[in-house]
This record gives structure tokens, sequence and C-alpha cells, in this order.
């Protein structure tokens, strides 16, 4: 297997809040029937995690699931691991309607890190951002860009968006956080 | 600014979110229909100034198409509801006459 390459190598952090292009990280889209006990199943295998409710993520170490819509889940795991965990997925669901699909390679993920990082979401994303809970996950836009982001640690959020525009993502995160721009200034 | 209240994944939507998806609850005239219902199906369109019913799809988010009633006059929304319906819901549709008394009812 080569290895995996990120979209950019970029931190930024001159800003009131650290943006950075995250490590690869394995993640799978699996669609079907959320409420049947075989993705109930499926899930448990893959993530060690339940099945998220709506606008939920829940992680189990460096395994996360995350409700994306109301047939569909985003399963996130190590890199390396995803090929296999996409082959379990598919065995689990054997005989069910479902899909299951790779989609490691069509995703970019940043880390936004800082007292100030919920200031950067708030200029980009038409989001309350301050109302967004704990383990919820918000799929909206920056900018023109379709994401996904939540609350990933104190002070941090995650920002999962398409790899074809990691660059112009990257870029409107880091003019988000410039030096003097924040919202509420500290 | 209009925001509407996603049926599907709970969101208030902000109106840059959303995609409109024009007039709800018209029946589709496909192939082998007579022309006269094709062209109805195609172009005529109610329109009215006040209570609409639209379909709307939860373009950056959750990705769902959901439906809405509101009022083109005065932007007021009265509700949203799922998609997988052919009528609006009963309760939306008393909410509805009880704010505008003389509104003549959807179809
Ligand atoms: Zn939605």
């Amino acid at each position: 297997m080569s290895d995996p390459v990120r979209a950019l190598s970029g931190v930024s952090d001159k800003g009131f809040a650290t943006v950075a292009m995250a490590g690869p990280r394995g993640m799978i889209t699996l669609r079907g029937d959320l409420a049947s006990a075989a993705v109930k199943k499926a899930v448990k295998a893959a993530t060690g995690t339940a099945v998220p409710a709506r606008r939920r993520i829940l992680a189990e170490g460096a395994r996360a699931a995350a409700w994306m819509s109301p047939d569909e889940l985003l399963i996130l795991v190590p890199f390396e691991t995803a090929a296999a965990t996409v082959a379990a997925l598919q065995a689990a669901l054997a005989g069910a309607h479902h899909l299951v699909a790779d989609v490691s390679d069509a995703r970019a993920t940043f880390t936004i890190r800082g007292a100030g990082a919920e200031q950067v979401l708030m200029k980009l994303c038409p989001v309350d951002v301050a109302t967004l809970a704990e383990g919820e996950i918000r799929r909206s836009r920056a900018a023109q860009a379709a994401c996904a982001f939540w609350r990933s640690a104190e002070d941090e959020f995650t920002l999962v968006a398409f790899r074809s525009l990691a660059d112009y993502v990257m870029a409107i995160l880091d003019n988000a956080a410039r030096p003097g721009s924040a919202l509420f200034p500290a | 600014m209009l925001t509407l209240e996603c049926p599907c994944c709970g969101v208030i939507a902000d109106e840059t979110e959303l995609q409109p998806g024009g007039e709800a609850h018209l029946k589709r005239f496909g192939p082998g229909s007579s022309d006269d219902d094709f062209d109805g199906y195609m172009f005529a369109r109610r329109n009215p100034r006040g209570v609409h019913f639209e379909r709307w799809r939860h373009a950056h988010g959750c990705g769902k198409w959901f439906l809405a009633a509101r009022c083109t006059a005065t932007l007021e929304v009265f509700g949203t509801y799922p998609a997988q319906t052919s009528a609006p819901p009963a309760e939306l549709q008393a909410k509805i006459k009880a704010r505008r008394p003389d509104w003549e009812g959807w179809t």
C-alpha cells in the first residue's frame, strides 16, 4: 500500500486560532436503514459505538460514527484500517439494502484550535456555533464549500470538506483567523 | 432573511443552506399524457400573492427534500413538513386558516 499524502501540509498559526490540515483519516459512507438491527450490529463492530442519534457523533478512541442524514452515517476509522472496515461492513450488511463506500481519499480534514476557534466558524458558516452541543455534528457550508464540523476537544473543532476544495477551505479558514480580526477580541 | 426548520435533521437552516424546488404538491404528467395535461404540469402555477406551498432541499445539510408553507407577501413561515405526503398536514392547514381567515385552501 502506498503512503497516503495529505491534500496540503499547511498550518496557519499566526492568527487568533490555529488552523491545521489533519492527517489522513479513514472515512466510510454508510447508507441504509439506521434503525435496523443489521446496521446497529455492523456499526458496533466497525466503531465500537451505537448508531448515533440525529445530528450526533459518537466516538470510541480513534473510531467514530456520525449521523449525516436520516439514512446515512459517516464512519471514521484509522486510515490504514478503512479497506478492512469496508469489507467487514459489506459482509455484515449482505442481504440488507445498503451502500458502503470508502470516501477517505475524497475528503480533507482540518482542525481549528484555540480560544477563538468558534469565531472562525461563526464567520464562515450560517450556524449558531455557540449553541452547538458537545457531541453534535453540523453539516453546513463554509463560505461556498460544503462541510461538516463538530467540537472534537476543548477549544477545538474538526471540520471535514471535499479534498478537491482543500486549498480553498484552508485559505478561507486562514483568512477568517487572521490576526486582529477576532469577532470578540480578548 | 428566510430560515426554515428542516424536518429531516431538525436544523433551523438559513436560506443559503437551502435549494428551492418550486411549487409543492404538483401532480406530474409525464410520457403518454396529453399535450394539455403536460402543458399544465410544466407551465401552469398558482403563484398566489400569499400562502405558498413549496419544495426545498437542505442542500448544504442533510441533503433531503422537505416541504414548507409560507406567505410570499409577508415572508411569514407557517411550517415545514416531510416531503412524503400528498397534502399539507391538517394541523398546518388549521394554523394557516387561523392566521389567514380568507385563505381559500391549498387545492
Ligand atoms: Zn436537513
